[in-house]
Formats: structure tokens, C-alpha cells, sequence
């Protein structure tokens, strides 16, 4: 075993700087297929956040659940929904999303949407409830108060996208089964490391899983080492983009 | 004519808890009031209220003879909670904070920030993070926010407590130094030495009432009621 690991990560090396071009090729698709089923989610995802956070109305607690229990939600069976949805005969069969990039990260945006919502209103929503009277006894308007308290807890929102991100980028059902796992067009990093597993390439299979590992943790590192600066340089408070987003 | 704030049969509970029962009280610019009570005696409540941060259930407010509702409140008054709390940017940006809502501009907010930060003693903290400032700093900051804005309502709720007392006495200073014809100060404390070296006027609250309004000589030396009797001989159990 302590043999397959150490080959493995040779392996793996050996993948990168020989700058294999499928490799290169799987490890771009991996991310765009997770980068833009997250920015697509982002695009609705924090909106709904916002207003089940900030906002009292009622039936809320049951939209609120109902997001909390789509987090764990099989990728397999969304992978399922997807292709009799996408099949030339299913209701979306005239977009030709099967077996694409495109049918995939549409996915992603499907699983990663109730994290990026459970996550960010549970931060919204549990904000320091003076740091909204703070603000409105300093005379900021409801508007205002509220694009603050974004503000305030802008960071718990970056950890949710990134936390999406990587499920997205990790998943395996939904890239099998929209994506098809065709070589060269749909093969992710999650589906070349199953395939080399039926293949009975186990080193390579572990290639692709350090690679895998490797940019997760880098992506995860990166956003602390942001934050870090943030927390002991003040770097965003200095950005006028984020002085002007409630005006603190 | 000098700000006036009154509170007319102000009354406000919590589910089965009331916190206040019919409060009134006359209020004038160019003093500072303080508002003594035990914990739990309705000193906060009545704070948010005059902050427009909560509304009364019942009575009414008037800002210079004119009944006034909580957003208009909020516009003339503001409130420096007990725990100081902090935006999560630079001292500066927190200081800058009320005068950004009021479309002030930039230069004349770098040198409002400037003054109101010589005032507490804590020049050249622009740059530094609000959060991790120590308290009695934090709390500097919170009066020089306040301050900043030029209330006519200043709210200061237990500003002192917990402070040592260098940040103690440079906090008072700040406080007596904001005195203005224009502008009401009401604090709330419970810590009869720091009344008796502040007030003007002293209002006594227990379980929700006002039982004196007295000058601190008065009250201090020869309390009307009972109750406000007990309390300034420590006899008071609650």
C-alpha cells in the first residue's frame, strides 16, 4: 500500500511537469465546471440568503429547512433528475446539455445553491444583533443597516462559496451521469480517477486524487492567508468598493 | 431655545414582563441626566426607547414640543450601548461611519475623526483594527462615533462599566465636555460616586418606575422617597 502512495505521488509529479495535456485538460474542466456552477448559484443563491437572513416572513423556518435538507442531497440521484431532464425526450432535451461541460457545472449550480443559502442566512440572520442597532443608532436607514450587516459578514459568504466550490469540484454522480465521462470532452478529475480505478491503475488513480486534494487545499489556504491579511492589514476596509457597501 | 426631549406615559413589556410603567419625564439641553437604577430596574429599555431603536406600547415621545416617532428619533438621537460593539474595519472607518450616511465630505471627515479621536485621548488610531483595540479603548471610540454625529439626544448606557479607572476619568471628561444647550445627555449607571461627580439632574428608576427626580445634592443627601432612600444607603434589595 505504503508502495502505491509513494508511486502515486512520483506519479503525480511526474503528470504535472511533463505537462501532460490531459491532465492539464482534466484538471481545467474539473474547475470550470465547478467555478461556474458556483458563480451561477452566487447569482441567485445570495439573494435568497439575504432575504432569509435579513427579512421575517412567514412559512420562513420551512423554506429555511427545506435548504438545510438539500444540502445532503444524494449527487447521484440530482445526477438521475438531470438526465431524464436533459435526454432528447426530457423537458430540456432541445438544449443538448447531455454528455456537456455546460449540462455539468448546471448541475453543480443545483447542488451547491442550498449551501451557499444555508450557510450564508444562518450567518446573516445570526449577526450581532447590536451591530444592527449600532448601525441604526448611528443613522443608517434599513437598506443601509442591512447592507452592512452584509458587509460584516461578507467573510462567512466566501467561506460558503469556497466551501461550494469544493463540493462541486469533488463531486462524483453528477459527472458521471450528465457528463458522461467522455475522454477528452466530459472527463472531470473525479470521473478519471473512478475510470482509472476500473482500469486497475491505481497509481494514476492517486495522481489525480493528490492533484484534486492539491488544489483544494490550495483554494483553502489561499482564502485563509486572505483573510489573515484582512484581519491584520485592514486590506479590505481600505478598499473603497467595501467603505461604500454600507458606508462603514 | 434649549433641546428639549419629553416622555409622556411611556409604557413597554416584554411578553408578561413589564419593563416600564408609565414613564414621564421632561428632559433639557445643556444637562447631563443621569439615570439611576439597580440592574433590571428599566434603565436600557428606557435608553432604546429614546433611541428609536424600540417602540413604546403605549405614550408618546416629544422632541421640542413636537411628538416625534422612533425613525425620526434615530435621526436626532444616538445610543452608546454598555458593551461597546465594532464595525469589523479600521478605527476610521468606524468613526466615519455617521458622517458617511450623512454624505459628509472625505476632508472634512478626516479632520472631524481626527478631533473626536484627540478628544478620547487616542490619536493616531486611525489605521488600527477597531476589534482589537482593548475595551477601554473600544469604548473611547464608540463615544468619539457618537459624538461625531453631534446628537441633540446623546444616550449613554453604564458607559464606564467595567473600565479601569484612567479610561473612566477620561470618559467623564469627554462626557462633561459635550455639554451643549443644544444637546441632551442622559447616562445610565448605577454607580452612585460617578452620579454624584456628573449629574445635573439625577432621575431614579426601580421596577420600571421613576420614583425621584431630584438635583444630585438633593437626592443624595435627602432623598424624597423611600425607595431612592434605600438605594443611596446600599439598605436596597432587589
Amino acid at each position: 500500500m505504503a508502495d502505491i502512495i509513494v508511486k502515486a505521488f512520483q506519479q503525480a509529479i511526474n503528470l504535472i511537469i511533463s505537462g501532460n495535456p490531459e491532465v492539464y485538460s482534466t484538471v481545467y474542466r474539473s474547475i470550470y465546471v465547478a467555478g461556474l456552477g458556483t458563480l451561477l448559484s452566487c447569482i441567485w443563491s445570495i439573494p435568497i440568503a439575504v432575504a432569509l437572513g435579513l427579512y421575517n416572513f412567514r412559512g420562513k423556518w420551512f423554506v429555511k429547512g427545506v435548504f438545510n435538507a438539500l444540502i445532503g442531497i444524494p449527487t447521484v440521484a440530482l445526477g438521475l433528475l438531470l438526465f431524464l431532464l436533459f435526454i432528447r425526450n426530457g423537458e430540456f432535451g432541445s438544449l443538448h446539455l447531455l454528455y456537456t461541460l455546460n449540462g455539468i457545472a448546471i448541475g453543480e449550480t443545483i447542488l451547491v445553491t442550498p449551501i451557499i443559502v444555508s450557510f450564508t442566512a444562518n450567518a446573516l440572520g445570526t449577526a450581532d444583533t447590536q451591530l444592527r442597532d449600532l448601525a441604526k443608532t448611528l443613522g443608517a436607514s434599513g437598506f443601509r443597516t442591512n447592507l452592512t450587516l452584509i458587509r460584516e459578514t461578507v467573510w462567512s459568504m466566501v467561506l460558503s462559496i469556497t466551501a461550494s466550490f469544493n463540493r462541486g469540484f469533488g463531486e462524483l454522480g453528477i459527472a458521471t451521469i450528465v457528463g458522461g465521462n467522455l475522454l477528452g470532452e466530459t472527463r472531470v478529475l473525479t470521473t478519471a480517477i473512478a475510470t482509472e480505478i476500473d482500469f486497475g491503475n491505481f497509481d494514476v488513480a492517486m495522481a489525480y486524487a493528490i492533484l484534486l486534494m492539491a488544489i483544494v487545499i490550495v483554494l483553502a489556504l489561499t482564502i485563509s492567508l486572505v483573510e489573515r491579511v484582512r484581519q491584520e492589514e485592514g486590506l479590505w476596509g481600505k478598499m473603497s468598493f467595501w467603505r461604500g457597501l454600507g458606508g462603514g | 431655545m434649549s433641546a428639549r426631549l419629553q416622555l409622556v406615559d411611556v409604557k413597554k413589556s416584554y411578553r408578561a414582563v413589564k419593563a416600564l410603567h408609565s414613564v414621564s419625564l421632561d428632559m433639557q439641553g445643556g444637562k447631563i441626566i443621569v439615570l439611576l437604577g439597580v440592574n433590571g430596574a428599566g434603565k436600557t429599555t428606557l435608553m432604546r426607547i429614546m433611541a428609536g431603536l424600540e417602540n413604546a406600547d403605549a405614550g408618546k415621545l416629544l422632541f421640542n414640543n413636537q411628538p416625534i416617532e422612533c425613525k425620526a428619533l434615530r435621526k436626532v438621537s444616538t445610543l452608546v450601548f454598555q458593551k461597546s460593539v465594532m464595525f469589523s474595519t479600521n478605527v476610521y472607518s468606524n468613526l466615519a461611519y455617521g458622517l458617511r450616511i450623512r454624505k459628509m465630505p472625505k476632508d472634512q471627515i478626516t479632520k472631524k475623526v481626527a478631533d473626536a479621536l484627540q478628544a478620547v485621548r487616542l490619536s493616531g488610531f486611525e489605521k488600527r483594527r477597531a476589534k482589537k483595540t482593548s475595551g477601554g479603548e473600544q469604548q473611547r471610540i464608540a463615544l468619539a462615533r457618537a459624538f461625531l454625529i453631534e446628537p441633540h439626544v446623546l444616550l449613554l448606557d453604564e458607559p464606564t462599566a467595567n473600565l479601569d479607572p484612567n479610561n473612566s476619568v477620561i470618559i467623564e471628561k469627554a462626557i462633561v465636555s459635550r455639554k451643549d444647550a443644544q444637546r441632551i445627555i442622559v447616562m445610565a449607571t448605577h454607580d452612585l460616586a460617578q452620579a454624584r461627580r456628573l449629574a445635573d439632574e439625577i432621575v431614579h428608576i426601580y421596577n420600571g418606575k421613576i420614583v425621584e427626580v431630584a438635583k444630585p445634592a438633593d437626592f443624595f443627601e435627602n432623598p424624597k422617597s423611600e425607595i431612592s432612600r434605600k438605594f443611596v444607603s446600599g439598605e436596597l434589595e432587589f
